[in-house]
């Protein structure tokens, strides 16, 4: 067998009470696609970290080999000399720069001692062919959409001579178009002998990509996959991710929505002011109680203008048509009357604009209603940390205390604080964009049982998200939205991920 | 066992007692170089009646830093609004009572004024108020043009900065030369302290909350009482309380319930921890930034009260830097720039680190310009402790 281009041996990384990776083993070979897989907290940022320096040699045990050479990184500098670059999720370009002062962005191309523009250009625009951008690289990064983002992104590292490219999540943010290109230009990549290494969430794309996965679970290596060998399926993938059997991942209800119309727009139609381009034209759309409406689009389909404009409108867009909640004519002034009626808006960004960070989880989940909890403006800390500890327990959120910081919980637990917040305010309608974005399966399944106990409860659900799977698997009906109109509605017994895809591209 | 409890404590609290040790630090050192005169009854009384301009400043920019803005203005406004109650005494012959009325009245619209463009189009507060500490020095230079200095002849008025609080006894009737009203509100403030130490521990074993050990909390009681009573009897032993402690008191304890219980307070520093997701919540953030910037403006007019009346005249260059000093105050007391993170109490103490090192220079009669350095070197350090100290716990 031939030598791996990288081998890391008996990696073992100790934080202040936590032993987050314990002798990971984790071997690539040249030129495959190696998906790394696992649930949040099993360790696969942190084993990356270690590989690109970014927790320098020394600050933990073990062995990094690069085509059988030991390697001691003392920083990111390190590893990409050795020819190692890491893109992660949270993009690192600068957005009032152009595409090609990014991609040489830290290498500049000089002629004496001024940047040598005409060849930084050319190299730029080469760099753009190989992952197929075809575009003018003088455009701010800031004008364009995130998938070409993360192709800048990608075309930076390769503009490096890199020989192991990792990715760290990079569909998260991006809509089924943008996710397909990058897949295939990852393959386009790797017959050119570039070597990558993909952490992913959504196993549909790693069995699709994938040569060889390596499963993380708790800080150890669970077992490394052969695709060639018909290894790598989904039931298998979670088996091992999870340690246990999910046999479906979207648990069933019972109970059938009822006829009554809780939420209605009629010709909704709402413009940007800024640009004075019209973001929603001519929406109808009806939402049921104890129902669980799927809205299917692509991103900047208008689906996230649709939320936040019934939603109290924060963004000042200028809106036409009707609203009508449980039957009555509403015009809301901003979320908070959209909150006072019974409308809730859990966003699809929650670090951005969901959770404040740095206070705890108790503060969190009473912030949009301190109503309840106070007498004449004054805080009761006591009813506070009843209702705190209610959901807590509710939701079965994992924390060591309500005062702990939401900074510090997971990705899933920060998004059971997010819904905890939201039921905290005892809505009719909860409008849930991109409910499972960035969460392990464990903490998927949890947050679909809670989606159903809700409607169950007679709540009524507005789910927005990227992935059909799960509009097609949790939906009761299902709205499809392209270029800021309604393009179709389907019930969920006729919607296949083929018909909802021709809908949301028409 | 309760070492080790104190050690733990101290190394969890460490930044919220880290002011504390300072300030302790600073007075020590000053007393000892100043062979006690530091320390003394007059001194003391002295330091703590030339922070309560800078003080009550320092709490209102604590909340303008908690939203993630800045207010420069403040210093020329409150010196603009110091004139402006000179001369309605003077010229305009007002009562007292409504020139105070008036010129708060003016500092709410001041701070207003400068948040209208913040609010409303999303100027950065630096700038917005950068205009206004032009404009109200401007203000302050023409209004005082024709005289110069403004003598305030009115009694009542420099009292506020000037005078201390009545005796309940007639002098010399008992303990000759103590201010007795000081020594039993010393005594009421001690026994309120206490009693809501153990009510509030009360509840929160009541939640089953993790709770210090009885020791700790006994030496936290003894330590804290100590320090009351201290003050207390050195204040008792000149003229007894200020009216300009009474003050800042007051706004300290007004502004500290705000904060901490009730609904505003949560609804600042969640503005100031995620605006986006607080304007989602249902918070307005345009009321929470008319409302931050409508105090600090209340509290520079209540700073330029303040200050006129201690100098009983207002001059051209009143209020010159004193946002610059009200601004490190809360930076060493503990104001996270990154905004949504600070205490009102923490920037009254960063208030009096900063001034006793002041006081204790000049006493020592230590040059201005290394004054001027050695300010700066403790408010770098201050701001670098409190980084460090962040990053640790993280």
């Amino acid at each position: 067998m031939n030598t791996p281009i990288l081998e890391m041996k008996g990696i073992t990384k100790t934080f202040p009470g936590v032993k987050a990776l314990s002798d990971v083993r984790f071997s690539v070979a040249k030129g495959e696609i190696h998906c790394l897989v696992g649930e949040n907290g099993a360790g696969k940022s942190t084993l990356m970290k270690v590989l690109s320096g970014l927790y320098p040699h020394g600050s933990f045990e073990g062995e990094i080999l690069l085509e059988g050479k030991p390697q001691r990184f003392r920083g990111v500098a390190d590893s990409e000399k050795a020819g190692i670059a890491v893109i992660y999720q949270e993009l690192a370009l600068v957005p009032e720069m152009t595409v090609y002062e990014n991609i040489v962005l830290g290498h500049e191309i000089r002629k004496g001692i001024a940047i040598d523009l005409n060849e930084t250009i050319r190299k730029a625009t080469d760099m753009l062919k190989r992952v197929r951008l075809d575009l003018n690289p003088s455009i701010r990064v800031k004008d364009l959409g995130v998938g070409k983002q993360q192709l800048i992104e990608i075309a930076k590292a390769l503009s490096r001579d890199v020989s192991i490219l990792i990715l760290d999540e990079p569909t998260a943010a991006l809509n089924e178009d943008d996710c397909d290109n990058l897949l295939k230009i990852l393959g386009e990549l790797k017959a050119q002998g570039v070597t990558c290494v993909m952490i992913s969430h959504k196993l549909r794309e790693v069995i699709r990509i994938a040569d060889t996965v390596t499963v993380l679970r708790d800080g150890k290596t669970v077992c490394t996959l052969d695709a060639k060998k018909d290894e790598v399926n989904e039931s298998t993938l979670i088996r091992h991710m999870v340690g246990r059997e999910i046999d479906n991942i979207y648990p069933k209800r019972t109970q059938l929505p009822s006829e009554e119309v809780v939420l209605e727009i009629r010709n909704w139609g709402a413009t940007d002011p800024g640009t004075g381009r019209k973001v929603l034209k001519q929406m109808n759309l009806k939402l049921k109680k104890g129902e669980i409406l799927g809205i299917a689009g692509l991103m900047g389909s208008g689906r996230t203008e649709l939320a936040r404009s019934i939603f109290g409108n924060p963004d000042g867009y200028g809106l036409e048509g009707e609203l009508l909640v449980k039957g009555t004519l509403r015009r809301f002034g901003g979320p908070k009357d959209a909150i006072l009626a019974g409308v809730a808006y859990a966003s699809e960004d929650r670090k951005k604009n969901g959770l404040i960070l740095i206070q705890d989880v108790m503060q969190n989940i009473t912030l949009a209603n301190l109503r309840e909890i106070s007498a004449r403006g004054v805080l009761d800390s006591g009813k506070e940390i009843q209702a705190a500890n209610h959901y807590r327990d509710a939701l079965n959120i994992k924390t060591p205390s309500i005062n702990q910081t939401v900074m510090n919980l997971s990705g899933g637990n920060q998004q059971k604080v997010s819904v905890a917040k939201w039921l905290f305010v005892e809505p009719d309608v909860l409008i849930f964009d991109e409910p499972t974005r960035g969460i392990d399966v464990g903490a998927k399944y949890e947050i679909y049982l809670i989606m159903n106990r809700l409607v169950e409860q007679g709540m009524s659900i507005i789910m927005i998200s990227s992935e059909l799977p799960e509009i097609l698997g949790m939906s009761d009906r299902i709205y499809t939205v392209s270029s800021g109109r309604i393009t179709g509605e389907l019930a969920v017994g006729e919607a296949t991920q083929e018909k909802i895809m021709r809908l949301a591209t028409s | 066992m309760i070492v080790d409890d104190l050690r733990k404590a101290v190394k969890k609290n460490i930044r919220d007692y880290g002011m504390y040790i300072a300030l302790i630090v600073i007075m020590g050192i000053f007393t000892i170089l100043t062979k006690g005169i530091f320390i003394s009854s007059r001194n003391i009384s002295n330091l703590l009646n030339q922070t309560g301009y800078i003080a009550v400043l320092a709490v209102g920019m604590t909340l303008v830093i908690v939203i993630r803005h800045i207010d420069l203005s403040v210093g020329f406004l409150s010196g603009f609004l110091g004139a402006i109650a000179a001369i309605a005494m003077v010229s305009w012959h007002m009562p007292v009572w409504a020139t105070i009325l008036l010129v708060l009245g003016l500092g709410v619209l001041g701070g207003l004024i400068t948040a209208l463009p913040v609010a409303q189009l999303g100027v950065p507060a630096f700038v917005a108020s950068l205009a206004g500490w032009l404009i109200y020095r401007g203000a302050q230079v023409m209004v005082t043009a024709s005289t110069g200095t403004i003598i305030i002849p009115n009694a009542s008025f420099n009292a506020i900065g000037n005078g201390y609080i009545p005796d309940i006894f007639p002098k010399g009737s008992f303990l000759p030369g103590v201010h007795k009203l000081t020594l039993i509100l010393g005594a009421l403030t001690i026994l309120w302290f206490v009693f809501s130490e153990l009510r509030s521990r009360k509840n929160k074993l009541a939640y089953k909350f993790e709770v210090p050990s009885a020791g700790m909390l006994a030496i936290k009681l003894v330590l804290i009482s100590v320090v009351i009573g201290l003050i207390t009897w050195v204040l008792a032993g000149y003229n007894g309380l200020s009216w300009t402690v009474v003050i800042v008191l007051a706004v300290v304890a007004i502004y500290d319930f705000v904060t901490r219980k009730t609904v505003l307070g949560r609804h600042i520093y969640a503005v100031g921890g995620n605006p986006e997701a607080a304007e989602l919540s249902g918070i307005s953030v345009k009321r929470i930034t008319y409302l931050v910037f409508g105090s600090m403006g209340l509290l520079s007019g209540l700073s330029g009260i303040l200050f006129a009346s201690r100098l009983q005249s207002a001059i051209p260059t009143a209020g010159t830097l004193f946002e610059m000093d009200a601004i490190a105050a809360a930076y060493i007391g503990g104001v996270s720039a990154a905004g949504g993170v600070g205490k009102v109490t923490g920037s009254m103490i960063g208030a009096l680190v900063y001034m006793s090192l002041m006081n204790g220079m000049n006493l020592l009669g230590t040059d201005i310009s290394l004054q001027y350095v050695i300010r700066g070197a403790v408010l770098a350090g201050a701001v670098i402790f409190d980084v460090v100290t962040r990053k640790r716990k993280a």
